[in-house]
């Protein structure tokens, strides 16, 4: 469910950030009409009428009373709005107990995702609808971000420490996450999803070991899956299938052809050669390409490799 | 203000700008020719910054990446940030109007150190010689330089730091010699309170200068040893700490955008009461909360940062102090405003750009309070509402003060008249331009849109075209602008020694002024804002 109006707010906490939003909203409209009103008013009031008329306006300097009053007032009106962004905020970092827990760690330029159990993901994050969330963050390279618009949150995800950000999310649907803070080449292509599902499924799901429902796998050809599994893992934020090559080689007319490697020999483009460069990147470098890929050896089952180098063949 | 002695005769021979030669600018101690120099150095990085904007805004017409690669679009936004920042806002108003403008309005021959002046010119050319040399692999960090990326990035970070270092010096050499301007070249009479309030703004953005720009500089140092000797300032692989990098930036970089800002706050407080034939209201209340802006600037860095997992105690504090600069901030457009009423308005450029500040500033400090409250921040940072805020105060707020003062005192520094209705022109377009890229950014961050994105999701796609549209209005804009400008020097008619009869000592002077300033020194008997009185 995507996040089509500003307020299309997807959890109870959202809508609470919202209503500061609202109330600043209101506030600073109201203050911005009655002083830009003012000063246009003003000014078309006060303009010189009579060219050369304009040694007779009054000698005033000031008024006390006045600048009291324009200290004081929008004093206690950002004391207030500061108290009610930081009730809302503490509310929304508070800690909350049997909250379902997921690691994410973000690297250059994708979100691993490891469940207590061991089950893991890539840019996906499943977790069952009424139940809080804790998500565990850490970075292995550089900085980056974790955004959920729709939950109104962000936490930034740092080399060496780890923070941690809590939604509870109430209805079930699929939610954007960005990378928010700049982390190179790849940085707007690094997105994910949040997908929240009706605990029913989701129980389903976490029995079926972490995958999608028995019904189709077996009749999905091999090389429609390879293309969900391509999709999901985010290779496409660095191997372009049209148009522009971006950071690693584009996959269009890989299968088959024959690769220069860094080493200065070359390899004929094979489905063993393919799938070892999803388990073990660096193994064979392509020249001219930093080798900077993460392995999926533990993130991809063998079965979705398999369906990835069927559909990594279609594409002549 | 009421000086002993009539405006002084002459002018328009060429004054400061009789001699010729490269010789008599690049060793001259004039500070109206040092100031000159930085302005048409500061203009020209203007001008690149904004062509790197016009090519971000081309790059995002389409979702995808279509002229450009996506490492091109960081590099175009790093270099724009940087440009705008490092080489135009922070040193444009004080080294440039600054250098020109202090000692006419004290009634001084010149700065404090005139050979320092020449020299804080130099070490700034110095810096950006070395920053065109780091564009041998240009810089893709943002203007932040955010660490481990900036620490590990195969760019010329180093060159780059290096370069900004002496940037810095620059900025801090400057601000040094006015302090000490301001505090010993006052002419005779001319007490504290009897100074125009530009005056006071530079004073607090001097003492910014000098106490912040060390702390921005040392930073660069250890990232430079970071990358060349591999100690481990920042990098957590080398034992560092990633978020001290972000506490130090920022502790410079906050206090830094009151310098950017408060010089331009002087120049409407000198335009706003000429135009409009009244005494400024509440002078001490304008020229002291320069110096609460200075003051607080410095405790509020901890707000770019709401989201690096400090604790949530630090937040809270950072926060609540956030929104005491709101207040002095406030007090100054209270107190333009109520400047106009019953004054004897008329709208020539300086004013029409004077209002403009107030409005759209205005704009950008009620987003503030967004940005500054804890829930809301954690929602909008590093979203296109970030963008658009900044963009409201920075060139929404200083860069029309700028416009304003150089309209203000083209006359003055040349000694020719500008045409007033090329001046309005340009003006329109600014305005509506201004508006339509920039207002259609709170509407992309507030939807979610991050920032800093080459490629975006289909569904900012409107926002993005608008902006792209609005950015080519205000393009052509500011270039008739800079039409007028050129047509000015070249022909526009002489300018008398004061065609706006102004009060401050500045237009006591010849137009363009003599080399020595005033062949007598003024003496002040009465503060510069009488307007309004016969005298005036
Ligand atoms: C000519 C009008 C301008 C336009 C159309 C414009 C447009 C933009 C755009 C599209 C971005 C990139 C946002 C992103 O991808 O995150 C940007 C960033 C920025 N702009 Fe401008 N801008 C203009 C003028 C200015 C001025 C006058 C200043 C400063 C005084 C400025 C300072 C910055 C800074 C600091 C950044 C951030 C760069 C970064 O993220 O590292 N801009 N601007
Ligand atoms: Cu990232």
């Amino acid at each position: 469910m995507d996040n089509v109006l500003a307020f299309g707010a997807a959890s109870g906490q959202a809508a609470r950030v919202d209503a500061v939003f609202l109330l600043i909203l209101v506030v600073g409209v109201f203050f911005f009409f009655l002083t830009q009103g003012i000063m246009i008013y003003f000014a078309v009031k006060y303009r010189r009428r009579v060219p050369g008329r304009d040694n007779e306006t009054p000698d005033i300097h000031g008024n006390p009373m006045l600048e009291f009053l324009w200290i004081l007032i929008p004093s206690l009106v950002v004391v207030a709005i500061f108290y009610y962004g930081w009730r809302v905020y503490t509310d929304q970092r508070t800690s909350v107990a049997g909250a379902t827990e997921v690691h994410v760690n973000a690297r250059q330029w994708m979100y691993e995702v490891k469940y207590p159990d061991g089950r893991t993901a890539i840019n996906e994050i499943r977790v069952p609808a009424g139940k809080p969330v804790k998500f565990i963050l850490s970075a292995a390279d550089v900085l980056h971000g974790f955004y959920l618009p729709d939950f109104r949150v962000k936490m930034d995800m740092i080399p060496g420490r780890v923070t941690t950000l809590w939604v509870q999310p109430d209805r079930p649907g699929s939610y954007q996450i960005y990378c928010t803070v700049y982390c190179g080449t790849g940085h707007s292509n690094m997105l994910a999803r949040l997908i929240v599902m009706p605990p029913g499924e989701y129980a389903e799901w976490v029995e079926h070991g972490g995958r999608e429902g028995g019904e189709a796998e077996g009749k999905e050809p091999l090389h429609e899956r390879g293309e969900r599994v391509v999709k999901g893992a985010g290779c496409l934020n660095c191997h372009a299938v049209e148009g522009k090559e971006k950071i690693g080689p584009n996959f269009r007319g890989v299968y088959g052809s024959t690769v220069p490697l860094a080493d200065g020999t070359s390899v004929k483009a094979d489905e063993e050669y393919l799938r070892e460069s999803i388990v073990d990147p660096g193994a064979k470098v392509v020249k001219g390409y930093p080798n900077v890929m993460p392995t999926f050896k533990t993130s991809m089952p063998p079965d979705d490799v398999r369906a990835a180098v069927e559909y990594l063949k279609t594409l002549k | 203000m009421e000086a002993i002695g009539r405006p002084e005769a002459g002018g328009n021979g060429g004054g400061y700008l009789a001699e010729r030669g490269w010789r008599s600018w690049a060793f001259t101690l004039d500070h109206k020719r040092i100031g000159a120099m930085y302005l048409w150095t500061t203009i020209f990085f203007f001008l690149v910054g904004g062509v790197f904007a016009l090519l971000l805004r081309l790059e995002l017409l389409s979702p995808q990446t279509r002229y450009f690669s996506n490492h091109a679009y960081n590099v175009f936004f790093t270099l724009h940030g940087s440009m705008m920042i490092f080489l135009f806002i922070i040193p444009a108003i004080p080294s440039g109007l600054g250098n020109f403008f202090i000692p006419l309005h004290l009634g001084a021959r010149d700065v404090a150190f005139p050979r320092l002046n020449l020299a804080s010119y130099w070490v700034f050319v110095a810096g950006f010689l070395v920053i065109i040399g780091s564009l041998v692999a240009p810089m893709d960090t943002g203007w932040t330089f955010y660490t481990p990326y900036s620490a590990k990035s195969a760019a010329a970070v180093t060159t780059l730091s290096l370069g900004l270092f002496l940037i810095g010096l620059s900025s801090i050499l400057t601000g040094l010699n006015f302090i000490v301007t301001i505090h010993k070249l006052r002419a005779p009479g001319m007490t504290w309170h009897r100074m125009p309030l530009f005056l006071w703004s530079m004073y607090a953005t001097s003492i910014i200068q000098v106490i912040a720009t060390p702390v921005v500089g040392v930073t660069f140092l250890l990232l430079a040893a970071e990358r060349l000797l591999g100690v481990g300032f920042y990098d957590p692989a080398k034992g560092g700490d990633p978020v001290l990098f972000q506490h130090f930036f920022w502790f410079y970089s906050h206090p830094v955008v009151y310098v950017m800002i408060l010089p331009a706050m002087g120049i409407i407080s000198e335009v706003i009461p000429v135009f409009s034939r009244k005494p400024i209201f509440g002078y001490k209340a304008i020229a002291y909360s320069s110096l609460a802006i200075a003051f607080l600037g410095f405790l509020v860095w901890g707000h770019h940062m709401f989201t690096s997992g400090m604790s949530p105690l630090a937040n809270a504090i950072f926060s609540f102090l956030t929104f005491f600069v709101a207040v002095p901030t406030a007090v100054k457009v209270f107190n333009w405003i109520a400047t106009l009423y019953k004054g004897s308005i008329t709208f020539e450029s300086p004013m029409l750009y004077a209002l403009t500040f107030i409005f759209l500033f205005a704009v950008g400090g009620l987003t503030g309070p967004f940005l500054g409250a804890l829930a809301t921040n954690v929602q909008l940072h590093d979203t296109y509402f970030v963008v658009a805020h900044f963009h409201y105060t920075m060139m929404g707020g200083t860069v029309m003060g700028f416009f304003a003062g150089l309209h203000y005192w083209f006359p003055k520094m040349t000694g020719k008249m500008l045409n007033e209705k090329v001046a309005r022109l340009a003006w329109a377009l600014v305005f509506v331009g201004f508006n339509v890229t920039f207002f259609t950014m709170f509407i992309a961050g507030t939807r979610g849109m991050p920032r800093r994105y080459a490629e975006y999701l289909p569904k900012f796609h409107t926002e993005n075209v608008i902006s792209t549209i609005g950015s080519v209005v205000l393009a052509v804009g500011i270039l008739v602008m800079c039409w007028n400008f050129f047509q000015g020097l070249r022909k526009g008619g002489p300018a008398p020694a004061n065609p706006w009869r102004a009060l401050s000592l500045e237009w006591k002077a010849a137009s363009p002024p003599d080399t020595e300033n005033f062949h007598e020194i003024p003496i002040v008997t009465e503060w510069p804002y009488g307007y309004g009185t016969p005298k005036a």
